[in-house]
């Protein structure tokens, strides 16, 4: 047992700092979220360390991947969270990619994995369906196969970042005779395919995230076909996997409560930074002392991953406690910002008009931060799923 | 002991009840919301014509005599439909700051503009540096000749854009944070060296930042004495938090409602998610919440009149359960409905937001509970 870095490590870590620090695009870090941000200002980084040949970290090497050490990767994710540096999107990076690369043919290789490196190709993840969220394994997007090709009629919903996308994996409905685990099959879809139509859903902060996807008599060419027809579900679930670990993002955490931090000691309380306050640091103590859990948690999770097991059910661990973690956070620096947390910041999809939000710059969107972030304890399988699995996976029960 | 509420009463909250279930559905406020103005000024003078904005004041000052309870009732059904409208910053508070500290003159002067419909306020306390406390103020009022010259600077003056009249709150003595020395004053928002810079809230309202430039004030302008403000404040305010509880248990009512009635007709694993029993427990533990609230809400409004200190730990105490019933109800209603509940399309994320807003609103958990624990 040992959790020190060596000096290999360190120097590992001095380089990294070193090229963040030169290559970031600085007037990027100055943009609020996603949410404000033009495609190519979210993909600006990711074609960056595309050209350093670092952007798919975690792949093997065959496929693009660096090579590096859990330890490498873990210096890695700090670094870039201390910088703030925009997050890669991981609909292609740590979704489909993988799911390609493992179960996808040599030519299915070659055509989607460098679109997906260079940041060329985006992708989005069409899984939920109005009527299947939690209880995915009922979708009823159904592919009818004609031919050489599949013809997909049905709709997606809360699809991220939909409204960008060139591609989209999606599960449908290839068998409806069978138990519903067994006839569902992995396409993918090209988003500008006739009869396909986007449709923006708002949330409750304002922001554009979100759409609805329909798909109408959509003709697939049977060669997008992930794996085996009808084998889908099984795909599916090992993108979940790395879909939950994804989600407890360990470092980003820490960089937030550093910002918290630095708006509780700029706020006062009768005089006095807020920080100082008795109460209000134990709430900040509190969720340090979980992101620290969280973060050993974490390790020992990647630790037995590297020995060659895939990411089990405990990955259900990381995204209860990440988002918890997450959730707390926004709201304590929400908190934090006092009276000014009332104040509506309007995204850049809002018409221009009455755009004066006053305030101290850190309070800008606090509000809106928490609300957003309720999100994360409803996706990528909601909280109670998780703890679902956990008690049938792992407890046994 | 008696918890039930009179025939008058009853029919006040029918025919608000009956206003907003006619005038004020989900998609009605929605266009409020998203219009130029934010509020619907002929709404405004619809309650006038009814009472409304006449509720609380004295029959001498020309209201119909109704207390408290009166106003709880009203601000929850205000709460059931999420309206957004100046009721609270208004009729309660600077209606508050009147009754309870104006002369006879001052109260001659602007009651009657708030019962017809005429005149808006808005309530100035709130400073950058102060947080929740009421007397931590920057802003101050210099005697000058028998009037005063104001300066400072207010922040999140929630109605600001729709007020012609103010109440602000400013230091004439003492230092800073100084109990003494606070003095509430009626400021025009058209008077010279007012300036205001409006902007949209989260929970759909509007508020201004108000800068005060050498304002100058009659000594008609003064509630009260110089410098002894401060009790009044707290008074006023703790009406509001009275009226406020109302609020926000319309609201949770009415996700708790909202959330019960999805559970039971959503469907996943082909039932109905209200059949698994760690949502019915959680909806459960909202239900307790709510209930818990109802009865703060009650006490509180009941206790208005107490001494000080008994008024200060019912405000506190109540604003402290719906600070954490809200947050619990709020969080717990978005959860339960899923993707839905992140929507802006569906009213429960509307709801979530304001029961959140409302914790800040007069202070915070903590800041209350500091407040009741040294509460004498
Ligand atoms: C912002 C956002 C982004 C998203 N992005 C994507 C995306 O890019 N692609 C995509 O495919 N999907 C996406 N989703 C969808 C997300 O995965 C679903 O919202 C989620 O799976 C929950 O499904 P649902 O919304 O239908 O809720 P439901 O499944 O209807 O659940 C409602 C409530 O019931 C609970 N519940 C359901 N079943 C059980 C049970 N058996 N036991 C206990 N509780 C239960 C849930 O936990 C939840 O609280 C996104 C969602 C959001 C909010």
């Amino acid at each position: 047992m040992d959790m020190s870095f060596s000096p290999e490590d360190l120097a590992f870590r001095d380089e990294v700092r070193a090229f963040i620090e030169e290559k970031f695009p600085r007037e990027i870090a100055n943009k609020r979220s996603r949410g404000d941000m033009s495609k190519e200002d979210i993909l600006a980084w990711h074609r960056i360390l595309h050209d350093k040949g670092w952007v798919t970290p975690s792949w093997p090497k065959e496929y693009g991947g660096v090579g590096w050490t859990i330890t490498q990767r873990y210096i890695w994710n700090e670094e870039c969270a201390r910088a703030e540096t925009t997050p890669l999107l991981p609909f292609g990076l740590s979704m489909v990619g993988p799911v390609i690369y493992s179960f996808g043919n040599e030519e299915q290789k070659a055509r989607f994995l460098p679109g997906i490196r260079s940041g060329d190709d985006w992708w989005c993840q069409g899984y939920s369906e109005p009527g299947s969220g939690s209880d995915l394994a009922s979708l009823r997007t159904k592919a009818e196969r004609v031919g050489d090709e599949y013809v997909v009629n049905g709709s997606k919903t809360w699809t991220t970042l939909a409204q960008f996308a060139d591609w989209m994996f999606c599960l449908v409905r290839t068998d409806s005779s069978v138990k519903q685990q067994e006839g569902i099959s992995f396409l993918l879809i090209d988003m500008k395919t006739p009869g396909i139509t986007v449709r923006p859903i708002i949330t409750m902060d304002g922001a554009h995230e979100v759409n609805e996807v329909f798909l109408e008599d959509v003709r697939v060419p049977a060669e997008n076909l992930i794996g085996e027809e009808n084998k889908g579900w099984t795909y599916a679930k090992f993108l979940l996997g790395n879909e939950r670990s994804g989600i407890a993002g360990v470092a980003r955490s820490k960089k937030a409560i550093e910002r918290l931090k630095v708006i509780a000691g700029a706020e006062l309380i009768d005089g006095q930074p807020l920080l100082d306050e008795e109460e209000f640091s134990r709430k900040i103590a509190e969720v340090e002392i979980d992101l620290a859990a969280l973060e050993v948690t974490e390790l020992r999770t990647l630790a037995s991953e590297s020995r060659g097991k895939g990411p089990g059910p405990e990955s259900s661990i990381l995204k209860v406690k990440g988002t918890e973690v997450q959730q707390r956070i926004t709201e304590l620096t929400m908190e934090a910002v006092g009276n000014y947390a009332f104040v509506y910041s309007p995204h850049g999809h809002e018409q221009p008009g009455n755009n004066f939000v006053p305030g101290p710059d850190y309070s800008i969107g606090a509000s809106q931060n928490y609300f957003n972030m309720r999100k994360t304890s409803i996706y990528g399988g909601s909280n109670e799923i998780q703890h679902n699995i956990i008690a049938k996976m792992v407890l046994g029960l | 002991m008696d918890f039930s509420f009179t025939e008058e009463q009853t029919l006040l909250r029918n025919m608000v009840q009956g206003f907003l279930q006619d005038k004020y559905d989900f998609e009605t406020r929605r266009k409020i919301v998203s219009s130029d103005e934010g509020w619907r000024k002929d709404y405004w003078q619809e309650w006038a014509e009814l009472g409304l904005l006449a509720a609380p004041f004295s029959e001498e000052q020309g209201g119909l005599g109704g207390g408290a309870i009166d106003t709880m009732v009203i601000m929850e059904e205000f709460g059931r439909a999420l309206v957004v409208e100046p009721y609270m910053e208004t009729v309660v508070l600077a209606g508050g700051f009147l009754r309870e500290g104006a002369s006879e003159a001052q109260q001659a002067a602007h009651i009657p503009g708030i019962v017809a419909g005429e005149n808006v306020w808005a309530v100035a306390y709130a400073e950058p540096q102060g947080r929740y406390n009421l007397a931590d103020l920057v802003t101050t009022a210099k005697a000058d000749g028998d009037g005063f010259v104001l300066n400072g600077y207010k922040a999140v003056v929630l109605g600001g854009p729709w007020a012609d009249k103010l109440i602000v709150t400013a230091r004439t003595s003492g230092g800073q944070r100084d109990s003494d020395g606070v003095s509430v004053f009626i400021v025009d928002k058209g008077a010279a060296g007012v300036s205001a810079r409006d902007y949209p809230t989260v929970d759909g309202r509007r508020a201004s930042e108000i800068t005060f430039e050498n304002v100058k004030l009659g000594a008609d302008a003064l509630i009260g004495e110089a410098g002894k403000g401060l009790p009044l404040v707290e008074k006023v305010i703790d009406q509001g938090i009275g009226a406020l509880c109302a609020e926000a248990v319309g609201g949770m009512k009415e996700l708790n409602d909202a959330t019960v009635e999805y559970c039971k007709t959503r469907k996943q694993f082909g039932v109905p998610i209200g059949k698994f029993q760690v949502l019915q427990h959680r909806m459960v533990d909202m239900f307790m919440s709510y209930e818990q609230s109802v009865s703060m809400t009650y006490m509180v409004n009941m206790k208005m009149d107490e001494g000080d200190v008994e008024r200060t730990k019912a405000a506190s105490g109540a604003k402290v359960q719906i600070g954490k019933a809200g947050r619990f109800v709020g969080q717990q209603a978005v959860q339960l409905h899923g993707g839905m509940g992140m929507t802006d399309e569906l009213n429960v994320g509307h709801y979530f937001k304001r029961l959140t807003m409302m914790d800040t609103l007069f202070g915070n958990v903590d800041h209350h509970l500091k407040r009741f624990t040294n509460a004498a």
